[in-house]
């Protein structure tokens, strides 16, 4: 297991100003900064709600003091790979809506995307603005060496928690003055600047003015209400639920209290099958009735563009290598982690004869629902989820356990490692932007694998060092 | 701004006043029950705050009407949609629903309040020392409108804050004057005795009042004086017409921003013109409960003309 603190006794570079501060401060002064740091959370009322537990709906996010840091080198590889992951799925999305040109060349097969259930055919042949689909991918990183990072999954809808990367670093400025003054860490407040910038982009042709931009949430009882509210917040836009939107004239209103005011922009972060009931499911009440013809005669413009889903499904994930290859005629930057696709027979003989060894994945999962990580399965389990694989293959993909890497961390006996992985998150526009920094997950229990907020994994701030 | 957003505002101040309110009820009739029983002591100061309160219909007929279950109905019960409790939780709840529109000092004062209402040392608090749980609540009344006062944007969001303040505020003077009411036996009959002059003063007190009511009349506690003090000075700032004229000067803000006069706008000006032609011998002469019931009726059309006007109007 790659240790990022430490290799072969020695502390690694990026870490050393940090132990050293660490060192003179003592276990009593972190104590103490820990307590304060929660307390801080809990005041802000930053809190993620976990699904399916009946419990406290504001729940706080395990945050971890000690933060996770890259060498300048090591983010400008990330950098150059995320971004040209971003470029290659875009261009995906409009190919697949258009002409499939990397159908018709056998790349991708016509099955995987066309029967999809994130493809959209309500969406077949329109332009979006720019001819950008995902304008926030998420892409999840993980690292198993010094030099060894590969891509777990890209998330092309509307990846969260960018919100955690930005107040994270606002609690550490606030506890660590001195470490921010005397180390050279890049700023990642840019970010929702840039998102305005981007989102400013894509206004649909139909705007002749200084766009209007709202973010629609499906409401405060969303598990990312707080990201919802913090981006509106920062961007300066307002917070809107589908109730305060409305179709007329072929344009989209929100009612204000001097009556209705137009919408161009509309950043949502509710899924596609909720956005309009006329078009895609007719029991939302979260959305609003007639966007989808708006959208479609170019009188707004909806961030990420209906139907970007298909290039994130875990199964069109290992294609992406492919797609980079095809549309952009480079090698990619960031590896995949292998993976065995369970719909081919070969596939699924390997991965049902070696299900103790490998993570096994529902394609169309999140949030680290219903996976088997199998190393740390009980032969029942085994067996049970092998009954789900051979029910339908084509639903499963497996990869081999990696030995993520570790970073020093906070639980009750002190400070140990526990696994990390990474996710930065990329705008795509009129350009393509990236803020130095991104999202450190951590498995809070030790040797787990899961990072997931919904699984108890908790946060750490992620220090980019300049040159 | 969003219609909705506006809406939570009002709602949300509302809703902090409303506390506010029940715990000053609490305070009237937890210092009227320490004097001595009048007539054949047939009364209850705790029923009369129910009354006042407007939720006497939600208490258990069964109940005792004796401060630990009335004041424990009025704090804590989730039952009744006005209890302290579900005062702070509603108004959380609508802060929450904007957190954009609210500033972080005036989100940490609602949601440290509710923090330390749900916590069971408070009812402890509540059945062992009434006086200081209200003065709890009344602290933290006083925190979110001086977090508002001094951090907020001075934009139509601040007028509807302030509308939900001085409607609710109104409603509720009126209402700790009709407790006075409910107590009283016919008023004519018993004005100026020791009794009846302490009860007055209680009602000025339960409206952090006394004070101010000696520096502007002096020495005298006339319950025509004090009514008059709750009901007719506009320096007073629990009064009818105090919180009359502040709606009166927020919808003119509104109009002003908007660009835009209503139909509510002459309402308002209508209310307040009422108050300031009206004078006590005249409102005693004619009732002081008919008066106060016709005075929250108007109030309370003021405030759906508020919500006609810029929640749904024009759209």
């Amino acid at each position: 297991m790659f240790n990022e603190m430490k290799m072969d006794d020695q502390v690694r570079e990026p870490y050393r100003a940090l132990v050293e501060w660490m060192e003179a401060s003592g276990p009593e002064v972190l104590e103490q900064k820990r307590l304060e740091a929660e307390t801080l959370f809990r005041k802000i009322g930053i809190t993620f709600a976990v699904y399916g537990e009946g419990g406290d709906p504001e729940r706080l996010i395990p945050f971890d003091l000690i933060p996770r840091i890259f060498t300048a080198g090591e983010w400008r590889k990330l950098e150059r790979g995320v971004k040209q992951r971003a470029r290659a799925l875009n261009t995906f999305l409009y190919d697949v809506y258009h002409n499939a040109e990397i159908i018709k060349a056998g790349i991708v097969p016509a099955d995987l995307v066309f029967k999809n259930a994130a493809f959209e055919p309500a969406v077949i042949g329109i332009d979006p603005p720019r001819k950008v689909y995902s304008h926030i991918v998420g892409v999840d990183i993980v690292r198993t060496g010094p030099e060894d990072f590969y891509v777990l999954e890209d998330n092309c809808r509307t990846p969260s928690g960018v919100s955690y990367m930005l107040e994270n670093r606002e609690i550490m400025m606030r506890m660590f003055p001195d470490l921010f003054k005397s180390l050279r860490i890049e700023p990642v407040e840019s970010y929702p600047d840039m998102l305005l910038k981007t989102l400013k982009s894509i206004a649909p042709d139909k705007c002749d003015r200084d766009p209007n931009i709202v973010v629609l949430t499906p409401g405060a009882m969303n598990s990312a209400y707080y990201e919802h509210s913090f981006l509106a917040d920062q961007m300066g836009v307002e917070l809107v639920e589908g109730q305060d939107l409305f179709v007329s004239d072929g344009r989209v209103y929100m009612r204000t209290t001097r009556g209705p005011e137009r919408v161009d922009v509309i950043y949502r972060r509710i899924d596609d099958d909720y956005i309009d009931p006329l078009c895609f499911r007719s029991d939302s009440v979260l959305g609003i009735p007639g966007l989808m013809n708006v959208y479609r005669s170019g009188g707004v413009a909806i961030c990420s563009a209906p139907g970007a889903g298909v290039a994130d499904d875990k199964a069109v994930y290992t294609y992406v290598p492919d797609m980079i290859r095809f549309y952009l005629g480079q090698e990619p930057i960031l590896n995949n982690v292998p993976t065995w696709k369970c719909g081919k027979p070969d596939d699924l003989k390997y991965v049902l004869e070696n299900l103790g060894e490998l993570v096994v994945k529902e394609v169309h999962g999140s949030g680290g629902y219903g996976m088997l990580v199998g190393p740390a399965s009980t032969k029942e389990e085994q067996v049970a989820y092998a009954q789900r694989i051979k029910a339908d293959p084509g639903d499963f993909i497996a990869q081999p356990t990696l030995a993520l890497s570790a970073c020093p961390t906070f639980v009750e006996s002190g400070i140990a490692p526990r696994h990390v992985d990474f996710r930065p998150f990329c705008l795509v526009g009129d350009t393509i932007r990236l803020a130095p920094g991104g999202l450190t997950r951590v498995a809070m229990r030790e040797g787990s694998l899961v990072v997931n907020s919904s699984q108890g994994g908790g946060v750490k701030d992620t220090w980019i060092m300049t040159d | 701004m969003l219609s909705r957003t506006a809406d939570n505002l009002f709602w949300l101040s509302r809703y902090v006043e409303r506390a506010e309110n029940m715990a000053r009820l609490m305070e009237m009739g937890y210092r009227m029950a320490m004097m001595p029983a009048v007539g054949d002591g047939n009364r209850s100061e705790w029923e009369s705050v129910l009354s006042a309160s407007g939720c006497h219909a939600g208490y258990d007929p069964n109940a005792p009407l004796r401060q630990e279950e009335v004041a424990n109905f009025l704090i804590f019960s989730r039952e009744n949609p006005s209890s302290i409790l579900n005062c702070f939780e509603a108004a959380r709840a609508s802060a929450r629903a904007m957190r954009t529109a609210i500033t972080a000092e005036m989100w940490e004062a609602l949601n440290n309040a509710l923090m330390e209402l749900r916590r069971p040392s408070m009812h402890n608090l509540a059945k062992n020392d009434l006086p200081e749980f209200i003065d709890w609540v009344k602290r933290q009344g006083s925190l979110f409108r001086g977090t508002t006062d001094s951090t907020l944007l001075r934009n139509d969001g601040y007028d509807f804050i302030r509308l939900g303040t001085f409607i609710e505020r109104a409603d509720n003077t009126a209402r700790l004057l009709d407790v006075k009411y409910y107590v009283l036996l016919p008023e004519t009959s018993m004005v100026g005795d020791g009794v009846d002059n302490y009860q007055w003063t209680t009602v000025l007190r339960a409206a952090s009042s006394l004070r101010a009511f000696h520096w502007v009349y002096r020495d005298d506690y006339s319950p025509y004086r004090i009514a008059h003090f709750l009901i007719l000075n506009p320096f007073s700032p629990r009064s009818l017409a105090h919180c009359s004229e502040q709606i009166t000067q927020h919808l003119e803000r509104l109009a002003r921003h908007y660009g835009q006069r209503r139909p509510v706008h002459g309402e308002a000006v209508e209310m307040y013109s009422m108050l300031t032609q009206s004078d006590m011998e005249e409102i005693f002469a004619t009732g002081l409960h008919g008066f106060l019931n016709d005075f929250q009726a108007r109030n309370r059309a003021l405030s759906a003309a508020i919500a006609e006007t810029y929640y749904f109007g024009g759209q």
